[in-house]
């Protein structure tokens, strides 16, 4: 058959590109156990699993690590309010000038993190905010309401006004209507929004440079940590765990959103 | 809750809408004098006055955008009035939000939902008032056995036919007892065999529950054999009520005789009347070959089973009939027409 020798073609240039997208990142992985902790020589002379122990008792890691969670769940809820409230009236309200509301809600998304990150530093001086957890929060948010924005608004289209007006003809009070069939409907474009929002938030790096002031994100850490001549392994440790702790949300609400063609946001541009 | 004798203090009338009209546009609820209409704004429903009996099946019927489904809405509370009354069973519910109303509607398109088994949602009312779960599901149960789903209460919205889905929110309508139904073209989406079945049925369970029926379709025919009482839409304005005899017999206007069964409308002129126009349903004119009577000529023959359409031009006036098929005409044959003077019906203009 034709289409089978087309495919395979196609096959090996599918390969290639995903070679390229993850050697670096299996490379990362590699370097994790090398017993050399100066230079990445290939390949690496020894492997061993010392680095992880090191890089666990280190209390600057620890702090950072917890930083970053508390950062990108308070980011995700903030996130999942906002995000799900404004969907919801953009949704109802018919108004001139939707589109341009619409597009300026999903702009921080394709925003340069600088120009974000520019724009938070000098209003937050402006307002006279001390740079810390607060500010770190803000930045992210920006960029998290995005993600919760994108999946809710596409969720909320699909589903008839009808049912609502269903709801409330058979009795059902606002709130019993809100919690019997608009939450049901949303459950999971939320979950994937909040998924998703967690997992940007907790890699960002560039808005939380302008924002963190004082305070290490473990991103910035990371980076602080890369320009150490010693111990370098322990920042190829350290990115496995950043990559476990961004990718299972992803792959989660991938799957959440399955079949909803609704991954809307899953990437946030620099 | 057993209600032997209906007891006297029961209104008689279900609903009364009295100077009804809903208007849709740039212009906001209230600033609208009766009577006159801005530019950009449409009165989908303009003036409605309307009594509907308790018990009674009472159907909508009208061309699409007559106003219908908008006013189905009002009575539903899904609209806001521009002005105008609305009470049900005697109670003035005007401003009332849908959950207070004891009303409940059987959608077009459903509106099943679809995370709920067909159980939870024929039960969804009750579950809304608190009911117990036995006692709901007990209830949900009755209502599936009634409309032929038992054994489907499991399953998902989803997994049904449209037939299916159509009775799974009737019952769901149906469950907490309201004491008025609407059903707006609940049988629209169904093949006429299913459509043929569903009227009976639904005109079974209408009597047997003793719940009144407000039903709306542009469908004459369902509506001729299903409802106790008619009205006509036009233009948001109801132009003739009536049963279903009085509207088919007795038109009152060159509309209702042509909507309502395809009348021919007749100029007095032509049927030797002095002026004015004249309702002929086309199962009434006689065609014969020769003999006295009208002069026309054939211009088409459609062959519809038990009965033939014969198209005719009577100077310059078209007219129709409706044959017995096992006679044969064929294009462009002259021949007489005949009526009896009786069936001549006088519209108003
Ligand atoms: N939400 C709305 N906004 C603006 N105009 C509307 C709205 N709903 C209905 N209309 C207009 O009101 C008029 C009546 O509509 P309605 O839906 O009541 O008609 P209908 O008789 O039910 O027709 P159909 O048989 O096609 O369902 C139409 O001209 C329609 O365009
Ligand atoms: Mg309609």
């Amino acid at each position: 058959m034709r289409s089978e020798r087309s495919s395979w073609g196609l096959r090996v240039a599918a390969y290639l590109g995903v070679a390229f997208l993850h050697i670096p990142l299996l490379l990362i992985i590699l370097y994790a156990f090398t017993s050399e902790d100066r230079t990445y020589t290939f390949p690496p002379p020894g492997l061993t699993l010392k680095w992880f122990g090191v890089a666990f008792a280190r209390q600057d890691m620890w702090a950072a690590l917890w930083l970053s969670v508390r950062v990108a769940t308070v980011a995700t809820l903030i996130a999942l309010a906002l995000g799900a409230m404004v969907a919801a009236a953009m949704a109802r309200a018919r108004f001139r000038g939707k589109d341009s509301i619409s597009l300026l809600i999903t702009l921080p998304i394709a925003l340069p993190g600088i120009v974000t990150g520019i724009a938070l530093l000098s209003s937050i001086k402006r307002a006279g905010l001390e740079p810390g957890l607060a500010t770190i929060v803000i930045g992210h948010a920006t960029f998290c309401i995005v993600t919760v924005y994108n999946n809710v608004v596409a969720r909320l289209r699909r589903l008839s006004p009808s049912q609502l007006e269903a709801s409330q003809d058979l009795g059902a009070r606002p709130f019993q209507t809100f919690r019997y069939v608009l939450l049901p409907h949303l459950a999971t474009a939320l979950l994937a929004g909040g998924l998703l929002a967690f997992a940007l938030s907790f890699d960002e790096v560039i808005v939380t440079t302008f924002t963190a002031g004082a305070e290490q994100t473990l991103p910035i850490w990371l980076f602080g940590e890369l320009f150490k001549p010693r111990q370098r392994p322990v920042t190829n440790v350290v990115a496995i765990l950043v990559m476990l702790v961004t990718l299972l949300p992803i792959l989660l609400s991938q799957r959440l959103t399955q079949g909803h063609e609704e991954m809307d946001g899953a990437g946030k541009s620099t | 809750m057993t209600a032997t004798l209906t007891p006297p203090s029961i209104p008689s009338l279900a609903v009364e809408l009295r100077g009804l009209v809903c208007t849709f546009g740039t212009v906001k609820s209230g600033t609208v004098k009766s009577g006159t209409v801005k530019f950009g704004t449409v009165n989908a429903v303009d003036h409605v006055d309307l009594e509907i009996r308790a018990g009674e099946f009472y159907s909508l019927l009208g061309p699409s955008g007559s106003g219908k489904t908008t006013c189905l809405r009002l009575i539903g509370g899904f609209e806001r009035p521009t002005a105008g009354q609305i009470r049900l069973f005697g109670q003035d519910v005007t401003g009332q939000p849908p959950y207070a109303r004891d009303v409940n509607t059987v959608f077009q398109d459903y509106a099943l939902f679809p995370h709920m088994s067909v159980l939870d949602n024929v039960a969804y009312a009750l579950t809304v008032r608190g009911v117990d779960k036995a006692t709901r599901n007990k209830r949900a149960g009755e209502l599936l056995e009634l409309v032929k789903l038992s054994a489907f209460a499991s399953r998902r919205p989803a997994q049904l036919s449209g037939g299916q889905r159509q009775r799974v929110a009737l019952a769901r309508a149906l469950v907490n007892t309201p004491k008025l139904l609407l059903l707006d073209e609940p049988l629209g989406a169904l093949d006429l065999k299913l459509r043929e079945a569903m009227q009976t049925e639904l005109r079974s369970i209408q009597q047997s529950l003793g719940i009144t029926f407000i039903y709306v379709t542009h469908d004459q025919g369902e509506v001729l054999s299903m409802s106790d009482r008619v009205a006509v839409f036009r233009d948001g304005r109801i132009e003739q009520e009536g049963t279903p005899q009085d509207l088919y017999e007795y038109p009152r206007t060159a509309f209702v005789a042509d909507f309502v069964g395809g009348a021919n409308v007749l100029p007095g002129a032509l049927v030797g009347r002095v002026g004015g126009r004249f309702a002929l349903r086309p199962e009434r004119v006689e065609v014969s070959a020769d003999g006295p009577g009208l002069n026309a000529s054939i211009t088409s023959v459609h062959y519809l089973g038990a009965q033939t359409r014969l198209e005719l031009d009577a100077n310059g006036v078209s007219i129709h009939a409706l044959i017995a098929s096992s006679r044969k005409f064929t294009p462009g044959q002259t021949v007489n027409l005949r009526w009896d003077a009786a069936d001549l019906r006088p519209l108003e203009d």
